[in-house]
């Protein structure tokens, strides 16, 4: 079943279009930044760009294309997006965890330190502006 | 009309998902540890994705759809097992 483009009007075509640019050019950014960003636990950040609106507007795009192509409505894209919305998180978190690890053990420069170390680093409470 | 504009979005969004997919391998390639190689290889696979949907818009067939979703699922099982390989050195205990 083959649904052609020059079946949809003019508006549909100008909002898929946007749609597809906007998630390809968010993807394109996130994978910029994942190159340049200088250490790992910054480089973590970058492509979620990509998984959170990168597939939010190619989905949007692809879900708006076949409902108007197809003239019903079409929502199998939303089953996609939620599954990579629920599971990056989960592969980052574990990601950065293991790399924790990994880096706590060979003792390098520039970890994130854990609390408490002892009890003359510990943060105290009158120095705590958050804490009244 | 409104086939051009489709067209053209398309190849332009295909252009930039290739371009990302080689941005990551390049850092898949040069990554100093080996958690940089996982993650590039985890934007790889979204970047994947997205091109095979969207070579599904260009294309007005809904097959792609199917071939996406296997890509994510497998894609996140995969990732979740190298992490688990770097934490404890070994998958299934």
């Amino acid at each position: 079943m083959i649904y052609p483009a020059s079946d949809l009007s003019l508006p549909i075509a100008l909002a898929v279009a946007f749609f597809l640019l906007l998630g390809a050019a968010l993807a394109l950014i996130g994978a910029i930044g994942f190159l340049r960003l200088p250490t790992f636990y910054e480089r973590l950040h970058a492509p979620a760009l990509g998984t959170s609106w990168g597939i939010g507007g190619i989905m949007l795009a692809s879900m708006i294309y076949f409902t108007a192509a197809s003239s019903s409505l079409v929502v199998h894209e939303i089953l996609i997006g939620t599954f990579v919305t629920f599971t990056t998180p989960i592969t980052f978190m574990l990601l950065a965890r293991a790399a924790l690890h990994r880096d706590r053990t060979a003792r390098s420069h520039g970890v994130p330190r854990k609390y408490p170390i002892g009890p003359e680093e510990r943060p105290r409470k009158d120095d705590d502006p958050q804490a009244s | 009309m409104s086939a051009v504009i489709i067209y053209t979005a398309v190849a332009i969004a295909q252009f930039m998902l290739v371009v990302a997919m080689a941005i990551a391998a390049v850092r898949m390639f040069r990554g100093p540890r080996a958690q940089d190689r996982i993650i590039g290889l985890d934007t790889i696979y979204i970047n994947a994705m997205l091109l095979l949907v969207t070579f599904g818009i260009g294309t007005g067939r809904m097959i792609y759809f199917e071939a996406a979703s296997v890509i994510g699922l497998l894609g996140f099982v995969s990732t979740v097992a190298l992490a688990k390989f770097l934490m404890r050195g070994e998958v299934i205990e």
